[in-house]
């Protein structure tokens, strides 16, 4: 149920500016890759690349090819629609639907494959789901309540819950604990390392900690200047890339001296 | 350093706070003295009317008898041009914000916007002369084909100036006040929510299904209640289309009446009872519009846990 990604040769640009340069990647399935790199770098956009979210920005752009186990998503009469049903994404603020319970959250995807489900299926499906996302238990007496009347950790875990319950091949999460305190974060983080016994996980984060503690490889990305593109200087094993990389400015990243 | 200068304020900022908070005070008052004058003044001139024997009012059977046809025609129309404008209102509204190319949308947003400065009048003097005509073999149509419904019963209108005509002209004028409302609510949809939905793999559609209508939910509720307001309350574009008559369950004759012309239509030559009994008949007005935007803040209210104010 997890998928590869390879990246080739892949440009990002807004409108006439290249924003992401030359990028080719290997990701591995059911492991989990952390991109890293300055604020500005262009990461985040290169992650939403990877299920087609960045054409929601007018303007936006690539050329390359993003290839899901050998399918280009950026081939003729490919949907971005059926993209983003088959990579999920889990965003910066938590972002659960205010107008819905806790339990059609969870259903919000499902729900669009015009699947009919019974109401056992339905159930059996929502307690998968929370399940998967560590949540099940703070939620099941509650699950007719509005999901933005929880916590922002609970938030965030309803979102991954959501997004899991349309059984992906990818989940991309794009800085998904930046607005969290430290024990969400260690929750959404021991959540993560469950995911990739199933999934494949792409994560973007700004904590250098949380990519050591969590990632399996990392991809740093760096930027020559304002207004130049980003680009992906080095990727490899975490352990390698914190320990002994082999590009001066990785190793200046990491080790704290810039950034 | 004395221990002092924690009390010592700037003078200034503090009495600008204080012109301020009276400013607000003041116009929040004068919204209440204004809302109590008005149906003060409504409830003391209708008095008369309300107690009169019955063979003084107007058609010789009390205020009663007199007041629930118009009450009923004013609903009518007040219904038929909701039923007609917040459809389209909508779409036009979702088609600006969410699928019109930048350029376009501005320019039709603008457009809309124009149809709200054309005056009252202007739209009554263009029902009666030109839809009025226009759409009439329609009505015979209707009356041919859907008959058997008593809304559609014949023999229709040879003039056209019907109910369904004014009720017609209502929902274009109230369109822009609808449009430009829900427009505005669309557009301030949470960026998160949007893309919360197309993550999940949602059409565009799907996503405003999701997304867009949801967060706007009461505040399309409180774009029609204002186009409600102004449809019950709207009398010269009602007093020149509509051939007014008894009440009649036919849409397509002419017939009915609503209070707002009534009242116009009336007033100049009115004296003594009839005056009383005409603003009486607007007290009724006042009441029902007071009804209409108390449900639909309750409507709102209702679901507050789930609007995302949260």
């Amino acid at each position: 149920m997890s998928k590869r990604i390879d990246v080739k040769d892949l440009n990002v640009y807004y409108g006439k500016f290249l924003a992401v340069e030359d990028v080719n990647i290997n990701i591995e399935a059911k492991s989990v890759t952390a991109f890293i790199g300055p604020s500005g770098c262009g990461k985040s956009t290169f992650l939403r690349t990877l299920n087609r979210m960045h054409e929601v920005i007018p303007g936006a752009r690539v050329e390359g090819e993003v290839l899901l186990d050998g399918d280009n998503l950026y081939g003729p009469g490919v949907d971005p629609v059926t993209v983003r049903s088959q990579i999920g994404m889990v965003f910066q603020r938590p972002n659960p639907f205010p107008t819905m319970s806790i339990r059609d959250n969870v259903l919000a995807g499902v729900k669009l494959n015009n699947q009919k489900m019974s109401k056992g299926e339905a159930d059996a499906l929502v307690e998968r789901s929370l399940q998967g996302a560590n949540l099940w238990n703070e939620v099941k007496d509650r699950l007719a309540k509005p999901g933005s009347g929880l916590s922002g950790g609970q938030q965030q875990r309803l979102c991954i819950a959501r997004a899991i319950a349309v059984e992906p091949q990818v989940i991309l999460m794009d800085e998904p604990c930046s607005a969290l305190d430290p024990i969400s974060t260690l929750a959404i983080e021991d959540l993560i390392n469950d995911l990739k016994d199933q999934y494949t996980v792409v994560i973007v984060t700004h904590n250098m900690q949380q990519a050591a503690r969590v990632s399996d490889r990392t991809a740093f990305f760096n930027i020559a200047g304002t207004g130049k593109p980003g680009k992906l200087i080095e990727v490899g094993d975490t352990h390698t890339i914190f320990s002994n990389p082999t590009q001066k400015a990785t190793e200046d990243y990491v080790s704290g001296r810039f950034g | 350093m004395t221990t002092t200068s924690l009390t010592q304020s700037r003078g200034a900022g503090r009495a600008g706070d204080k012109v301020f908070s009276g400013a607000a005070l003041a116009a929040g008052c004068l919204i209440l003295a204004v809302l109590f004058g008005v149906a003060l003044f409504l409830v003391i001139q209708a008095i008369p009317a309300l107690v009169a024997s019955p063979d003084q009012i107007q058609g010789g059977e009390g205020f009663f008898a007199y007041i629930w046809p118009i009450v009923i025609g004013t609903l009518i129309a007040a219904v038929i041009a909701l039923v007609i404008a917040t459809p389209v209102a909508i779409g036009v509204a979702l088609f600006i914000s969410h699928f019109a190319p930048r350029g376009l949308a501005s320019g039709l947003g603008y457009v809309i916007d124009l149809l709200a400065a054309i005056p009252s009048v202007v739209y009554g003097a263009w029902g009666a002369a030109f839809l009025a005509k226009e759409i009439s073999p329609a009505y015979d149509w209707l009356a041919n084909n859907m008959g058997w419904l008593p809304i559609f019963q014949g023999p229709a209108s040879a003039t056209g100036k019907t109910i369904l005509t004014a009720g017609i002209v209502l929902s274009v004028m109230v369109l822009p006040i609808i449009t430009s409302l829900s427009r505005e609510i669309f557009l301030q949809t949470p960026k998160l929510h949007e893309e919360a939905a197309l993550a999940l793999g949602a059409t565009r559609w799907e996503m405003i299904k999701m997304a867009v209508l949801p967060f706007g939910r009461p505040g399309i509720i409180s774009a029609v209640m204002l186009g409600l307001g102004r449809a019950l309350g709207e009398t010269m574009a009602v007093a020149l289309v509509l051939s007014s008559g008894a009440l009649t369950a036919s849409l397509i004759q002419s017939g009915n009446q609503t209070i707002a012309a009534e009242i116009a239509l009336n007033f100049p030559e009115a004296s003594g009872l009839k005056v009383s009994t005409l603003i009486a008949a607007g007290l009724v007005l006042f009441v029902i519009t007071l009804g209409v935007n108390m449900i639909a803040r309750w409507i709102i209210s209702r679901h507050k846990e789930f609007s995302g104010a949260n």
